[in-house]
């Protein structure tokens, strides 16, 4: 027998016979041995390790975060900067051109107006990502704020909020939609953000409470206050960073369904209406052509599922790293 | 008298009924003193100190009546804000559970230091600086290169001296210390209890030592306080008790100790269970348990009476306990 780990009987076992096994063996022993370093941190030790750089750790780790995060970057260049990767405006079309295949400088052909189908797809994304992130923001904003102080102060406001979410959980947001923007007539992409901030803030606000509630139960919150913390040093400090994981992911996965929300709206025709550029509305538009003309349907259409989908793959990871437990 | 609490008393309002945690509760601590509060789960021991530190939970706790006296000062009338200030610098507790006592997202240098750019507006280099002299003070190991670590980082010893730095930070006149040890094992308890002690007389503090642990209280107690269903059934200097219990119920507490000297025998329990605080015995609480028990426990509360100077009993039939006559 080689030289031997004397220590790791299952180790020994499981490397017997095998030299290389061996060898890791006895590798692996040796760094165990030097491990816990001098006593009570005097030695060499881990980088303190906060559930922050945990999850960072494992997401950086995580095929399905790195593949998303990827995609969301792509978008996000491309809705800042659309010229960079696609000439001339997604507004001059050419009748002439209408439902072309291919052409030089659209690859993905022409539309029934003869709007260059990938100049469009590509502006499409700065509607989308505007939308989804403001929504986002100013659902998770607005929401965990009154969530966090009806959660933490309980009482009267407490069963107000509680009841008001429910009614506003009450209401379809597609016929909402339909009823609060058909009456709007400016064509920014801010009443529909409107929208969705106001029927979104209930979910968000909802989690927020349970949250606050669960990390406002624990000794390190009485400890706090018999030290002598005001509620907002209590509230800021001890329990937001102990109750914001949640929320961060609910809200990630919230702004996929935003962005298919406003597609949705404006393909009903109450979202945004042309000329302004978005995803919604050329699928709206092409829809009826789907026989003559696949691909002025299948590219807007396809941009839309891959973002949706780049954006809720984002918030599972998100929720692994933050969650071990969820696994 | 530095503390001086008069018959406090404290219910909770359950679905269940009312539940008298706190029936009438008096006792007072000198500076320099340590005065231990014994008793058993649900004796309402807890929710004294609680009581007295005000964080108690209201909802569903309320203080129904009684003082609490602060270096003069009636800290149940006092306005939150100006009770806020007494909390932490004037009296501290120190937890059972340091885990959970600290937060778990925040490195112990900033919780210790928090004490200083709150109460004493000093900045965050100078608060770091006294972080690390008081992990010195309670002879943290290498306590300048661990006062970045999170609480998970270190043991149980450790963190209950972090917890305990904690409390002295700003120099309190009184520390509540409630089961300080409960959750460390034996050996490590009697460090962090001479930890205490220790500190306690270098800075003259007076010391509110919450335990169910008698042979804690023997080292280190000046006076001893038994609670029982919400009320102090004895109370006396510590060395009185040892000799010559004068309530059954301190009897019985101290015969349960195991002894060296009753090797082999069984081991002495008092029968029954502690009573339900929503629906507590008419008479004396301890009626059912009681060996000594007669027709007169079973109707009449029996008051707190004076067996010597600064020692009471609240048994009708203290006499006969002191003398160990079992009836």
């Amino acid at each position: 027998m080689p030289e031997q780990p004397p220590y790791e009987p299952e180790r020994a076992i499981a490397g017997t016979g095998m030299g290389g096994a061996m060898d890791l063996g006895a590798s692996e022993a040796a760094g165990l041995e030097k491990a816990p370093g001098g006593p009570d941190g005097t030695g060499p030790r881990d980088k303190a390790r906060s559930l922050w750089s945990d999850a960072w750790r494992d997401l950086r780790r995580n095929p399905v975060f790195l593949a998303s995060a990827l995609v969301i970057l792509f978008l996000v260049f491309v809705s800042l900067w659309p010229s960079a990767i696609a000439s001339g405006s997604p507004l001059s079309c050419d009748l002439a051109k209408a439902q072309d295949g291919s052409g030089p400088g659209a690859p993905f052909g022409y539309d029934g107006q003869g709007c260059n189908v990938y100049t469009r797809t590509v502006y499409g994304a700065r509607t989308s990502v505007t939308v989804g992130v403001c929504a986002t923001l100013g659902v998770a904003l607005f929401g965990s704020v009154l969530g966090a102080l009806a959660g933490y102060f309980g009482g009267v406001w407490d069963s107000v909020l509680s009841r008001l979410t429910d009614v506003f959980f009450a209401i379809p947001v597609v016929l909402g939609g339909l009823v609060l923007l058909s009456v709007v007539t400016s064509n920014t992409v801010w009443p529909v953000i409107g929208f969705m901030v106001l029927l979104g803030w209930p979910q968000l606000s909802r989690i927020a409470r349970g949250s606050v509630i669960t990390a406002k139960h624990h000794d390190y919150v009485q400890a706090a206050r018999a030290l002598g913390a005001s509620d907002s040093r209590i509230l800021l400090r001890h329990i937001a960073p102990n109750a914001v994981a949640p929320v961060i992911v609910v809200a990630t996965i919230a702004l996929g369904t935003y962005i298919a929300l406003e597609a949705t709206l404006s393909y009903l025709g109450v979202g945004l209406k042309p000329p302004s550029v978005s995803w919604g509305i050329d699928i709206s538009a092409a829809s009826p052509y789907i026989r003559n003309a696949p691909h002025a349907l299948l590219w807007p259409s396809g941009a839309l599922a891959v973002t949706v989908l780049a954006f809720i793959m984002l918030g599972d990871a998100v929720r692994d790293a933050l969650d071990p437990k969820l696994r | 008298m530095l503390l001086d609490v008069r018959d406090l008393r404290v219910e909770f309002r359950t679905r269940d009924g009312v539940a008298h945690a706190v029936n009438g509760v008096s006792y007072a601590v000198d500076a320099g003193e340590t005065l231990a509060v014994l008793g058993e789960s649900g004796s309402g021991k807890s929710v004294t100190a609680q009581a007295v530190m005000g964080i108690l939970d209201t909802p569903p706790g309320r203080i129904t009546g009684g003082q609490v006296l602060f270096q003069g000062r009636d800290l149940l009338t006092l306005k939150e804000e100006e009770r806020r200030k007494v909390r932490g610098a004037g009296l501290a507790m120190i937890f059972q559970d340091a885990l959970s006592a600290l937060n778990p997202v925040l490195p112990v240098g900033d919780q210790l230091g928090e004490m200083f750019t709150v109460h004493r507006g000093m900045s965050k280099k100078e608060a770091r600086v006294r972080a690390v002299e008081l992990m010195d003070r309670v002879r943290i190991p290498a306590a300048a290169q661990r006062v970045r670590d999170y609480p998970h980082q270190f043991s149980g010893g450790m963190r209950q001296r972090i917890m305990i730095a904690m409390a002295l930070a700003l120099e309190p006149a009184l520390i509540i210390a409630d089961e300080p040890t409960t959750a460390l094992d034996v050996t490590v308890q009697a460090q962090v209890m001479d930890l205490l002690a220790e500190l306690r007389r270098e800075y003259r503090m007076g010391l509110i030592l919450i335990t169910h642990d008698l042979g804690v209280v023997a080292d280190v107690a000046d006076r001893i306080a038994v609670m029982y269903a919400g009320r102090i059934v004895e109370s006396a200097p510590v060395h009185d008790i040892y000799k010559a219990p004068a309530h059954p119920y301190t009897r019985g507490l101290l015969d349960s100790i195991p002894r060296l000297d009753h090797k082999g025998r069984e081991l002495y329990a008092i029968k029954g269970l502690p009573p339900d605080l929503a629906a507590v015995p008419p008479g004396c609480a301890f009626h059912p348990r009681c060996p000594m028990a007669r027709d007169v426990c079973r109707t009449d509360v029996p008051p707190l009476h004076a067996v010597a100077d600064g020692r009471g009993s609240a048994c009708h039939f203290w006499r006969e306990c002191l003398r160990g006559d079992e009836r």
